[in-house]
């Protein structure tokens, strides 16, 4: 082999990498079961009315003159911008809901003209189905990589790529649960592509170290991963580096309602970058893999044992 | 090593590059302010005379138009900006009256040339354009109870005809009917007679204290089928019901079992949308009651405007508001409003018979509303929500007859004229077979949606911009070539969109976004091993074609994850998250095509065929 890459040992620190990121998952965890997640609107169900106004609002007395009128209930922030406010009630359907709200709060201004921007009501139970939707979805979606991974490559592969993904979700999750940061559908997407494309990821890495495994014959397992997250980390970095790139771009122009995904989808990214080159190759010598694992011609097996 | 293409394949290539090219072209065209004008009725149709004085009008009152089309029954007016096209809503609805529906929309202006090979440009969704989604519940439990109620009736004659005894058929609260008898014999003649009759239903038999039952149950294919035609029922009323809101491009369609989405893009007044969409109105036409009549034949109800005011009323409808043809709002000699009303052969005949032997009989029109009110109730310890329908009943006319009504008569006592011509519009388009309920509702004015636009466009622009910066500064030509084949990629995606008319959300743009992302992934990829060929001292030609090779069986697989995660998102979500899934599996399949294929092409081209010393990556 005349490759002149520079292999980096990263399986060295690999017990270290572990309890960073079994660190990481427990806090997630926790913040979980603890803070759970700030679930939005397209989840709980409910109202949420955003109004435009022309000079900075006061969020105060927004509060105070709907709590005045009757509205029980309400959450009022504002939206991306200080002169977009966003008012989440628990009221159940009314049509004219958004309406009675811009028209209490043009009669308190006065001077600066409101414009509804969004009246969005969802039904408790249609919250509830897409809660349960959403799980599911991302249950069936990492079964079938499974199923798929376990064709393309082998048992402990297909284990490891999902483990690796169940750690970012898990951590991206816990993420937003640790910040409350508002989880609604846009943000199951991100994390929906998030598994897309960590998974991206490590198929490059393992696919290396499957090539490597049938090419090296010399090595180590540890020296195996070694070589092939070497030979794949500028590609790593690039891809990461571009996609995160265009991320950022999202996130600072694409405006509030996407904010939320593209922040989901960079921590993801980021994770995910880390995750295929410390957990999915780590977990693949946990799960022990060995040369056996990927010879596929059983002959030589008996070839071997012949001597 | 030559690394070049046969002919063919680059033919291939640049034939799919020219269709996505021509396909793709639609959406540089920006769409026209437009007014959208049409008839309600066949007697109220747009032609060309109407339109000519349309532009006269529109010419008078000084509001410019771009031009004026008349296809199809259906006039479109264009105009440059948005200003002109609500001043010209405003003066062409004032004209026309309420004969016409007048509709605000945004017509595309793709050239002809386009049209005709069936080009089109992607549709936005509603957060770009603005608009009101609805996602409504049919009542099943409803539909299914109102199916059972005719039973009973059914159940009732059919014993009667066969003189065979009962005490009482009751529609019972668990679902079941009941038919008691005294005699179990004649109710085991009883349950043979069901079970020939009625297919459809479960027949099963009890002895409770003394009294001989027999249960009824609907068959679970007969309670499907009433549920699905509930809701097909509802759909046809609610589409007649958006078409006659005047909405451009509307959307109704079944989701899931018991759901159906609305969807009314660029709609000004949702208020009154949401109003209509949701009304489960209905007439009962009834005489009003003799009064030496039975307690049992009669019912009295409240006057719906006239607070204090009652009426008793015979329990035998006439006819029902199915029964009218036709309906338009108008005011009387004293400029009230009322309704004219034409009702269909069937209702026409009833109605005649019917007064014929009742002149000077006074006869009500009764308002019927199907509501419900949500209550929490604890079960089992949980909140849980429930609904509760009741239906509102009140009289909204009582008058003298006199003299036979035919097919065609008019109705008066309305509150206002918005009441009037909303209850011509509820009649005309057909009353809902059951209760339907708001699940969801969103609505974005279209001041957001033009701005998620302009937000949407600048960050493509500039993470498109990022991308290409980067790639041509690491991988010089070859990251030229990968930026070729990148903005070709968007070129093929957005085509690809428009052939499939699917429609662009804010999701959606995210997802272009993203796919610009990674699809410079499988390009990176190849380089990267191209590199590492050329580094492991292979000479530049067959380190090309090694370096694609290699990479090519990762490309796909990390693709094709990427895409059983995409297609699940397709499945299961709804909305936003669908918009984004299209575009993201869209994204990832011309991804591959002009990163793998077009890359090659572009470097066979540049450095296929000849002897190289060199590579600049």
């Amino acid at each position: 082999m005349a490759n002149t890459q520079k292999i980096y040992n990263f399986m060295g620190p690999r017990k270290l990498m572990a309890a960073f990121s079994l660190t990481l998952l427990l806090i997630s965890v926790v913040s979980l079961a603890i803070n759970g997640l700030k679930f939005g609107l397209d989840f709980t169900g409910g109202s949420l009315v955003e109004i435009g106004y022309e000079q900075p609002a006061d969020l105060g007395s927004i509060r105070a003159s709907l709590e005045s009128a009757g509205y029980e209930d309400v959450t009022v922030q504002t939206f991306g911008a200080a002169t977009d406010v966003l008012i989440r009630l628990g009221e159940t359907h009314d049509p004219q809901l958004g309406d009675n709200i811009l028209q209490r709060l043009q009669a308190a201004e006065g001077e600066q003209t409101l414009t509804l921007r969004r009246n969005e009501f969802v039904g408790s139970q249609v919250g509830e189905e897409l809660r349960e939707q959403g799980g599911l979805g991302m249950l069936l979606a990492l079964a079938m990589i499974m199923i798929y991974l376990a064709f393309r490559f082998q048992i402990k592969f297909s284990l490891g790529a999902v483990l690796a993904l169940v750690h970012d979700v898990v951590i991206v999750l816990g993420l937003f649960s640790l910040l409350q940061m508002e989880f609604d559908l846009t943000v199951l997407a991100a994390i929906l592509a998030v598994i897309g494309y960590s998974l991206n990821d490590t198929i490059v890495v393992y696919d290396r170290i499957r090539e490597n495994f049938r090419i090296m014959r010399k090595g180590d397992a540890i020296e195996i991963m070694n070589s092939s997250l070497s030979q794949t980390l500028s590609r790593t970095l690039m891809t990461s580096f571009t996609t995160i790139l265009v991320l950022i771009a999202l996130a600072i122009f694409g405006g509030s309602t996407i904010h939320g995904f593209a922040i989901a989808l960079l921590a993801g990214i980021g994770i995910g970058t880390y995750s295929s080159i410390y957990v999915a190759a780590n977990l693949l010598l946990l799960l022990k893999v060995s040369r056996d694992d990927l010879i596929p011609p059983p002959k030589e097996d008996v070839v071997d044992e012949m001597p | 090593m030559l690394n070049r293409y046969p002919l063919w394949k680059n033919l291939l290539i640049i034939c799919v590059l020219l269709v996505a090219g021509l396909y793709a072209a639609p959406n540089l065209y920006p769409e026209d302010y437009a007014v959208q004008v049409s008839g309600t009725r066949e007697a109220y149709t747009v032609d060309s005379v109407l339109m000519n004085r349309l532009e006269q009008d529109l010419t008078q009152a000084g509001v410019a138009f771009k031009s004026a089309e008349l296809n199809e029954g259906t006039g479109q007016i264009r105009f440059a900006d948005s200003d002109a096209q609500l001043r010209a809503k405003d003066l062409i609805s004032k004209t026309l009256g309420t004969n016409y529906v007048v509709a605000l929309n945004l017509a595309a202006t793709t050239p002809d040339w386009l049209t005709s090979v069936g080009a089109g440009p992607m549709k936005l969704g509603l957060d770009l354009r603005g608009g009101v989604h609805f996602l409504l519940e049919v009542d099943m439990a409803q539909a299914v109870g109102q199916r059972l109620d005719v039973y009973v009736s059914d159940i009732k004659t059919k014993l009667r005809e066969e003189r065979l005894r009962y005490r009482e058929v009751e529609h019972l609260e668990d679902g079941r009917l009941s038919v008691r008898f005294a005699d179990a014999q004649v109710r085991d003649q009883a349950q043979e007679l069901l079970r020939t009759n009625f297919p459809e239903f479960l027949v099963d038999t009890a002895d409770e204290g003394g009294d001989n039952f027999l249960y009824i149950n609907l068959t679970e294919q007969t309670i499907r089928e009433i549920e699905d035609y509930a809701v097909k029922q509802n759909l046809t009323t609610l589409r007649n019901r958006v078409n006659e809101l005047g909405v451009a491009e509307p959307l109704v369609q079944r989701q899931g079992r018991n759901r159906i989405v609305v969807q009314l893009p660029g709609i000004q007044d949702a208020a009154a949308a949401k109003r209509i969409i949701g009304k489960t109105a209905n007439l009962e036409f009834r005489l009003e009651a003799k009064p030496d009549a039975s307690r049992v034949t009669t019912e009295t109800y409240d006057f719906r405007n006239e607070p204090g005011r009652k009426a008793t009323l015979e329990k035998d409808i006439i006819i029902t508001g199915s029964n009218v043809a036709n309906a338009q709002a108008s005011f009387d000699e004293n400029g009230q409003p009322q309704v004219n009303i034409t009702l269909d052969g069937k209702g026409g005949q009833m109605m005649s018979r019917v007064t014929r032997n009742a002149i000077q009989r006074r006869m009500a029109v009764l308002f019927v509303e199907h509501k419900s009110r949500i209550v929490q109730q604890s079960v089992d310890g949980e909140n849980v929500e429930k609904r509760i329908p009741y239906t509102e009943k009140g009289i909204i006319s009582l008058a003298t007859i006199q003299s036979t009504l035919g097919n065609s008569f008019r109705i008066t006592g309305l509150d206002s004229s918005q009441e009037s011509s909303e209850l011509a519009l509820l009649l005309r388009a057909g009353a809902l077979a059951a209760p339907i309920y708001f699940v969801e509702e969103r609505t974005v004015g279209p001041s957001m949606g033009a701005e998620n636009i302009a937000m949407g466009v600048t960050s493509v622009q500039i993470g498109f911009a990022l991308v290409l910066a980067f790639m041509l500064l690491y991988y010089r030509v070859f990251g030229l070539l990968a930026n070729i084949a990148l903005t070709l990629n968007l070129v093929l995606l957005v085509s690809v969109m428009s052939i499939l008319s699917a429609t662009l959300t804010l999701p959606g743009i995210a997802g272009i976004v993203l796919t610009v992302g990674m699809a410079v992934d499988a390009n990176v990829l190849i380089f990267e091993r191209i590199k590492e060929e050329l580094k492991n001292g292979l000479p530049p030609q067959s380190a090309i074609h090694a370096g694609f090779g290699r990479a090519y069986a990762t490309i796909l697989d990390a693709n094709i994850t990427t895409l059983l995660a995409a297609v699940i998102l397709f499945a299961m979500g709804t909305g936003p998250v669908k918009g984004f899934a299209v575009t993201l599996s869209v994204g990832i399949l011309t991804s591959m095509f002009t990163a793998i294929l077009v890359t090659r092409g572009l470097v066979n081209l540049v450095y296929g065929g000849r002897k190289l010393n060199k590579l600049a990556l």
